[in-house]
């Protein structure tokens, strides 16, 4: 019984994998403009921006998160005018804890974006509710990159963070999904 | 379809159990998992502890255990936070009744440290009778926000506020810091800590009785006093809220048989796991984090996220509308006593929930603080003002999850069986433990 038990977690977590990269191959898809080398250069400049923020799979939540949530942290905006990175300054992620995440925008051809204007938002959409505070951008930190401030998750479970962006008289937006124990 | 397969599952575990009893071994009652797992578990060849539980389970269990509860953090707002001899004061502030306007008020008239620092009642009673019921202030240390509504965002400035409130304490600050300057060891104690309170012999500059609150005259003669006397009486004010959070910072929960149950699971104990809940414990324990949902909200090892949240809990009779967080966050934010404020020694910096506050939002009207779990069953009733009498009450309230008299609330209906209500309870109640906190500092100072 026990044994079967373990091949039921070890095929689960092989399937869990498999979806998982299914997602990595459609996120580089939507990331045509991007070349690979550039995907890379940009991935070792920003220390693990292109890393899933998906580090608790499996943990036990109440609420079934869709299996293809594309929870990438560096995507293209919706009308695919900037391509956008995110990184937490709190990690890991955690709950009930106010932090700041780092927003790091550029253009398809990966000019850093400057003076851009941009509007924080998020919540829980299986929740019907949103960020339990109001997040905002406070600071352009220069090359491209602005300060997130007062962004806090207080429940496990699939949560959305957007970012409507302007910027040279040009505005896109993107939705970011993070998944917290 | 959900229904169908919970049946089917209820149907198939039906069968399982009567399989168990022939085999004459007892068997926890039904379970509604739909899952492989939960066939797993009640198969008795499978006791042991790495069956009851995966890694994703030992993972929530291990984030709401008593271990897993960080060293306080420093309070930047309150320099003497951490002082032993600010902590002192504050305890012989905290039990005397000389700071209320009948001498008979204190703030352990409303958290007494008998009844886990609450009092028993749906509603404070002190000068008259508040109308909502005085929280825990067990753990409370660990949170951003107090009172049900969140109107003040710090012990100290908590501490303050039902001090100068009529229905509570119903005194003036100026009484009050004439209190601290004719006793003693008040004095004494106070300028070792704090410095020089100001010279208050001048009953013209500082009457006895004089602030900015409801009743008229005492707050004409605060009106009538000069700016700086008006400040200097608030800074001792302040000073007194300062050492009395410093008091309440000691105020700790100790470990539950849940946290119990867990460090054993942890440690692969599986015969004092067994010893230290029961089966519908451990049934009701499951609910929790799963079905129940009650994870969602009462997170963490203190079972509270110490946010606010609308659950659409009905109003009191007799009382109005209470419109919880929306009019909290407003209060809060207009405080002289919040972190940005001229009384906090925070940096700006050190205030993010307040600069990031969430003051709009279909979230905020109607929304309450989430309050701790730990000693849940100790601390009735229930609700900001008392609403159900019983767990039972509550749990059939989540259970129903009927609208509220006010905003959008965030339940829906849970759907759960008598039963698996009854082993909710009976896991809540596994949540009571002796406090982790020096009895002296428990008792009236001698």
């Amino acid at each position: 019984m026990k044994s079967f038990r373990k091949s039921l977690v070890l095929g689960s977590l092989l399937i869990f994998s498999m979806i998982l990269s299914a997602c990595g191959s459609a996120t580089s898809l939507n990331e045509e403009p991007a070349t690979e080398q550039k995907m890379e250069e940009m991935e070792g400049a920003k220390e693990g921006t292109g890393e899933s923020m998906e580090g608790m799979e499996g943990m036990a939540t109440t609420d079934d998160v869709p299996a293809e949530l594309d929870t990438a942290t560096t995507r293209m905006t919706e009308q695919g005018t900037y391509q956008v990175s995110i990184t937490s300054n709190l990690d890991p992620v955690d709950i009930n804890q106010i932090h700041s995440w780092t927003l790091y925008v550029e253009t398809p051809e990966g000019q850093p974006v400057e003076n851009a204007k941009i509007a924080v938002d998020g919540g829980m959409p299986q929740h019907d509710h949103g960020f339990p505070t109001s997040p905002q951008v406070t600071k352009e930190l220069g090359d491209g990159e602005y300060l997130v401030e007062g962004v806090k998750f207080n429940m496990a479970g699939w949560w959305e963070m957007s970012f409507a962006i302007t910027a040279n008289g040009q505005s896109d937006s993107i939705t970011f999904n993070i998944v917290l124990q | 379809m959900q229904r169908i397969t919970k049946l089917k599952v209820r149907l198939f575990n039906l069968s399982i159990l009567l399989f168990v009893m022939m085999l004459g071994i007892s068997c926890a009652p039904q379970r509604s998992a739909p899952s492989q797992q939960s066939q797993d578990r009640i198969s008795p060849e499978t006791e042991a502890s790495d069956a009851l539980w995966t890694a994703a389970e030992i993972a929530t269990l291990r984030s709401i255990w008593i271990g897993s509860l960080p060293p306080l953090p420093p309070d930047p707002s309150n320099f003497v936070g951490d002082d032993p001899r600010a902590a002192s004061l504050g305890q012989k502030l905290y039990f005397d009744t000389r700071f209320s306007a009948n001498g008979e008020v204190s703030c352990a008239t409303c958290h007494q440290p008998d009844l886990l620092f609450t009092d028993g009642l749906p509603r404070a009673e002190a000068i008259g009778t508040t109308p909502r019921g005085a929280p825990t202030i067990v753990g409370s240390a660990y949170s951003p926000w107090f009172f049900w509504d969140g109107r003040r965002d710090s012990q100290w400035a908590q501490a303050l506020t039902p001090l100068e409130s009529p229905i509570e304490h119903g005194g003036t600050r100026t009484q009050y810091v004439h209190v601290i300057d004719e006793d003693e060891t008040y004095r004494a104690e106070y300028e070792t800590i704090f410095g020089p309170l100001p010279d208050l012999s001048d009953r013209t500059r500082f009457p006895e009785v004089a602030g900015p609150v409801e009743d008229l005259e005492a707050r004409a003669a605060w009106d009538a006093m000069a700016l700086e006397d008006r400040e200097a009486v608030t800074r001792a004010y302040v000073n007194m809220g300062k050492a009395i959070a410093a008091y309440e910072r000691l105020v700790m929960p100790g470990p539950s048989r849940f946290d119990r149950y867990v460090q054993a699971l942890l440690e692969g104990d599986e015969e004092t796991m067994q010893t230290t809940l029961t089966p519908d414990e451990v049934a009701g324990l499951r609910l929790f984090i799963q079905q129940g949902n009650c994870i969602r909200c009462h997170n963490g090892p203190l079972f509270t996220n110490n946010g606010f949240h609308n659950i659409g809990v009905p109003t009191t009779e007799g009382l109005p509308l209470d419109l919880g967080r929306i009019s909290g966050v407003q209060q809060v934010i207009s405080s002289e006593f919040n972190c940005l404020g001229s009384y906090s020694d925070a940096g700006p910096d050190d205030c993010a929930e307040l600069r990031f506050v969430k003051t709009l939002g279909q979230e905020l009207p109607g929304a309450f603080k989430v309050p701790t779990l730990r000693n849940v069953a100790e601390t009735a009733p229930y609700m900001h003002s008392g609403q159900f009498a019983t767990l039972r009450e509550v749990l059939n309230h989540y259970n129903q999850a009927q609208a509220g008299p006010i905003g959008h609330s965030e339940l829906t209906p849970l759907n759960l069986s008598d039963a698996e209500l009854a082993q909710l309870e009976a896991f809540l109640r596994s949540l009571s433990g002796h406090l982790a906190t020096d009895p002296e500092v428990l008792a009236p100072p001698q």
